[in-house]
């Protein structure tokens, strides 16, 4: 599984690093934000490309996971 | 003009897109102690786009302004857009600008000519509205604001609120949404030139002919739609009118272009805020998107008008580009109907 980290980034700064990261087709992603804003985006994004997407909540922070 | 700063990339938020929520407005302006005086006839209670001051009872004094971070990287259409957006106000009054001054921030990045660029946008455009730059005043600081503090006048009997919609009214929007995705979008380059040229052209036109139009009408209620989004502004119309409005998805103007890309994810940050502020009613089957888009911050946006439904279809023949997009009626359950 990927990792990423796009907390500290506004929009539309992590949906273009999940768009960067999901060129290389994995099954399987996770990506920290740290904004509500970032959470939909990203989700969209995921979703778009056919990944499903389940959200956790850790303080001010969202792990995405995103799979397929 | 070509330019090796790019302006958008020095702020954070783009355009209206950094506008703060109408909620969290509310509630820091909440109990402070404030003079009432008769001839304010529209003051901040109705959330309206400009306050209006009764001088004499020929003449209400339409006062109003705005600005905001670059929405474009070419000094001279971000000007434009500014100064069209801040003026857009008064037309919103149902008035017309006269007096003109500017607020300008520079940021350490630009050069000289990008200010003076900046400067020759908003002079070009209260040009155009046939109002005059009497002044300003500029500062310097970590990122680019820009835009007018703007004085019109409307007979004060002319004067149109964003609160006094009728039910039997229908709802006129006279420019199409989706410019805040496609200004996001954009910033990630995910926008063909002549997309994003149909856009900055969108966001320099002044209201100007929407409101000469609408004033030969027999218009209720105007409001533009700016920073709330299309929902976020018909929501204040709403609840000032004390009439449900109803917005009805599938004649709502917008970029086809955006559609996708809201689908994608690009929308501005204030797109959700106005998602938490504006209580609607959304019938099923409505996609996400296509509501995205009715969220959408939109810098410099068209004017959005309750008329009689008799003299609608006069109306709208008149107007370039405009679409009825949904109708007033008694108060319901909810104050905003998306259907």
């Amino acid at each position: 599984m990927k990792q990423l980290d796009a907390r500290g980034l506004s929009c539309p700064e992590p949906v273009l690093l999940i768009r960067q990261a999901m060129q290389s087709g994995d099954a399987c992603y996770e990506m920290v934000v740290d904004n509500h804003a970032a959470r939909e985006n990203v989700t969209r994004y995921a979703e778009h490309q056919g990944y499903a997407v389940t959200v956790r909540q850790e303080g001010s922070d969202y792990t995405l996971t995103m799979s397929r | 003009m070509e330019t090796q700063v790019k302006l958008t990339k020095l702020a954070a938020c783009a355009g209206c897109g950094a506008k703060v929520g109408a909620g969290t407005l509310a509630g820091l302006l909440e109990g402070f102690k404030t003079r009432t005086d008769p001839n304010l006839v529209v003051g901040f209670d109705k959330s309206d786009d400009a306050c209006v001051y009764l001088v004499n009872e020929d003449t209400a004094l339409i006062e109003t302004t705005d600005f905001f971070p670059p929405i474009v990287d070419d000094p001279f259409l971000y000007g434009q857009i500014a100064a069209a957006n801040a003026l857009s106000d008064v037309y919103a009054m149902g008035g017309e600008p006269k007096l003109a001054l500017n607020l300008l921030c520079t940021a350490p990045a630009m050069t000289g000519e990008m200010v003076r660029e900046v400067l020759r946008g908003g002079y070009d455009k209260v040009y155009e509205a046939g109002a005059v730059i009497a002044g300003g005043h500029t500062i310097q600081g970590a990122e680019p604001l820009y835009g007018l503090a703007v004085t019109g006048f409307a007979r004060p009997d002319r004067v149109l609120t964003n609160s006094a919609a009728h039910p039997g009214d229908v709802l006129i929007l006279t420019k199409p949404l989706g410019v805040g995705v496609l200004t996001t979008a954009a910033k990630a380059g995910l926008v063909e030139p002549p997309v994003l040229d149909r856009v900055t052209r969108q966001m320099a036109a002044l209201n100007r002919a929407a409101r000469d139009v609408m004033v030969e009408f027999s218009v209720h209620s105007c409001t533009d739609v700016t920073g709330f989004g299309l929902l976020g502004h018909s929501f204040e119309m709403a609840q000032g009118s004390g009439c449900s409005l109803h917005l009805t998805a599938g004649s709502i103007p917008f970029h086809r272009e955006a559609l996708e890309l809201a689908d994608m994810g690009f929308l501005p940050a204030g797109a959700y805020r106005n998602r938490e502020y504006a209580q609607v009613r959304v019938a099923p089957g409505i996609p996400r998107a296509m509501q995205d888009l009715c969220y959408d911050p939109q810098t410099s946006g068209g004017l959005l008008f309750a008329l009689p439904e008799r003299e609608a279809a006069a109306c709208l023949a008149r107007l370039e580009g405009a679409a009825q997009v949904g109708y007033v009626t008694p108060p319901g359950d909810a104050a905003l109907y998306l259907e």
